[in-house]
């Protein structure tokens, strides 16, 4: 019987012909942890007396969630994670080096591998053909440790999708339209699987934003097939070796197909406190915004700063609307310089925060005030995600933020393209 | 494994960032005092009510969100038994098992806040001792049972020396 990638994937890393529904222990190519979730980690493997990695060049800590640290208890955090990367040689991803996501698909992971994190949106890989999923400290904590990790191979929903994009309308909308349809707990447990002639014809920056976005319908993976993109990508950062063509037989067995045509999206926003709270942009027009906020590992890219600047070239942010620009990563932070970007941005109004996370998680650089709203190209809306129970938090594409920042209220990026 | 405690009842889609926010981020290593502010945000008097044994009933998509296992770590520090929803977030169920917080997946809208239960967990059996009626849990996975009953998965790899999930 045909089988769909994940079932491909975790065959070859257990070494058992492995479908949906199968409990396997698979070996896995890499692990991260972050400064949340790593500390604990490290505690536990070191009430277990396994103070090791099993593959320290691919086992990545990451000092991205409070980087550099706001206060004394997250330094303290961090050199938890600091003495055990001294001490094992895994490897210590700085306050520099940006969100853990957008750099281990730079830095790290190649098509058909496997990788554990214990942050939720490690799905974000699956775009490179990755079964890469999100777990706990205790489960990450084992990977590390010993090289593997159980799971059950996940039934797959296939999402294929046709049409084009209209002016204005990004691979975000789409995610965030699907979402709105099928629930925030629509995949739960499931793998999605992104195919048809819109996602072939789709860039890298635009299937991370896809994958990375795969947990809040539930998911426990989003996957790609590694083709020509897959390859430039890779081409690119020196990893050409490293590609190999991945994709689901014809005849692999689906749980569900969801089809999709695009060509009559409109520019979508997901409304507090779920992101499965979907609306097209006329519904929520004029909304005031105190705060704009664009960057993360969803829309922290280059390509994601390139349409805020296409859109706010010349203008100015409203001055009742703050606005922060975040890149995800320091490779996305010195091509925006390179490229001028963060000129026009700071000429715009913008302040320019350094790669990392504080601003999405509520950590610091951004907090919101009571009854404040923000408009975020993140990935979570959550009652207090951005520091403030008693704040509001809509989720857009960057264009939608950019067009927002200009007005100070919620505007359509389509007059500014 | 039976857990006899007061019901505490929450609506659907209670987040991690429910149970344990963000802008506590500088606790995470001070896990005792995490679990003083436990779903703080979506019940502030929780934390401070609840008992050993008492019950987190919930209504769909419990636990969604972030990979944090201080989520469920700090619902069992706080003396919470078990959580009961009609359905969780996959990262969420899976890091509760693996830190011995018993979860099960039953029909919650026959519970009310303050309703009296007793669970019986290898069965799989809700008595709502107030409503006098039982609730059938849906089962859990083999594989979540023995990692449960080893007490959590740190044990389960202490004591076989690795994974031993099979039958
Ligand atoms: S940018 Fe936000 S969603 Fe992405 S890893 Fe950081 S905190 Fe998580």
């Amino acid at each position: 019987m045909g089988k769909t990638i994940v079932e491909k994937v975790l065959s070859e890393h257990s070494g058992v012909d492995a479908y949906a529904g199968d409990i396997v222990v698979a070996e896995i190519d890499a692990a991260l942890v972050q400064d949340g979730t790593g500390p604990l980690a490290v505690q536990h493997l070191q009430k277990l007396g396994m103070e090791k990695a099993a593959k320290p060049e691919r086992t990545v800590l990451f000092i991205d969630h409070a980087a550099p640290s706001p206060r004394k208890e997250l330094s303290n955090a961090h050199k938890i994670l600091r003495n055990f990367a001294a001490k094992t040689g895994a490897i210590l991803s700085e306050v520099d080096e940006g969100v853990c996501h957008q750099r281990m698909v730079e830095d790290f992971m190649n098509p058909g591998e496997v990788l554990i994190g214990a942050d939720s949106h490690t799905c974000t890989a699956g775009a490179l053909a990755v079964f890469a999923t999100g777990m706990g400290s205790t489960d990450v904590a084992i990977g590390i440790a010993s090289g593997k990790t159980w799971l059950r191979v996940p039934e797959t929903f296939k999402i294929y999708v046709t049409g084009e994009f209209k002016k204005g309308v990004y691979p975000k909308d789409l995610m965030l339209h699907f979402i709105g349809m099928i629930g925030a707990d629509g995949a739960t447990y499931k793998a999605l699987e992104f195919c048809g002639p819109t996602i072939n014809a789709m860039d890298m920056s635009g299937r991370f934003t896809l994958a990375n976005m795969a947990v809040e319908a539930g998911a426990k993976a989003g996957l790609f097939n590694s083709d020509e993109t897959t390859k430039g990508y890779l081409e690119e950062r020196g990893r050409s070796d490293k590609w190999r063509p991945v994709s689901a037989d014809e005849d692999a067995l689906y749980e569900r197909v969801y089809e999709i045509d695009v060509s009559d999206l409109e520019p979508t926003i997901s409304c507090p406190h779920v992101v499965d709270n979907t609306k097209t942009i006329k519904e929520v027009e004029g909304t005031k915004a105190d705060q704009v906020f664009i960057g993360t590992c969803t829309n922290g890219r280059i390509e994601d700063l390139r349409v805020v600047v296409q859109i706010m070239a010349g203008k100015s942010r409203n001055p009742d609307t703050r606005l922060l620009i975040c890149p995800a990563s320091k490779q996305v932070y010195l091509q925006a310089i390179e490229e001028g970007l963060l000129a026009k941005l700071i000429t715009a109004g913008a302040a320019i925060i350094n790669p990392g996370c504080g601003a999405c998680v509520g950590v610091h650089a951004g907090i919101l005030g009571d009854d404040e709203v923000c408009i975020a190209t993140q990935n979570r809306n959550f009652q207090g995600r951005m520091g403030n129970p008693e704040a509001f938090i809509y989720l857009s594409s960057p264009a939608v933020a950019a067009a927002t920042a200009i007005e100070g209220a919620i505007a359509d990026p389509r007059k500014y393209l | 494994m039976q857990i006899k405690g007061k019901a505490f009842k929450f609506g659907d889609s209670i987040s991690t960032d429910h149970i344990a926010p963000g802008r506590l981020f500088h606790l995470r290593t001070n896990l005792p005092e995490l679990a003083k502010h436990v779903l703080e945000d979506a019940d502030p008097e929780f934390a401070k009510k609840v008992q050993p044994g008492d019950l987190v009933v919930a209504g769909k998509n419990f636990g969604l969100g972030s990979s944090r296992e201080h989520a469920p770590t700090i619902i069992k520090l706080a003396g919470v038994g078990v959580v009961l929803a009609r359905s969780f977030a996959r990262i969420f169920y899976r890091n509760a098992i693996n830190v011995g917080l018993p979860v099960l997946i039953c029909d919650t809208t026959q519970v009310d806040q303050d309703d009296e239960l007793e669970v019986d967990i290898g069965k799989g059996e809700v008595r709502n001792i107030t409503k006098g009626i039982t609730i059938q849990a849906k089962p859990l996975p083999d594989v979540m049972v023995k990692i449960l009953n080893d007490g959590g998965l740190l044990e389960h790899f202490r004591k076989h020396g690795g994974f031993a999930l099979d039958a």
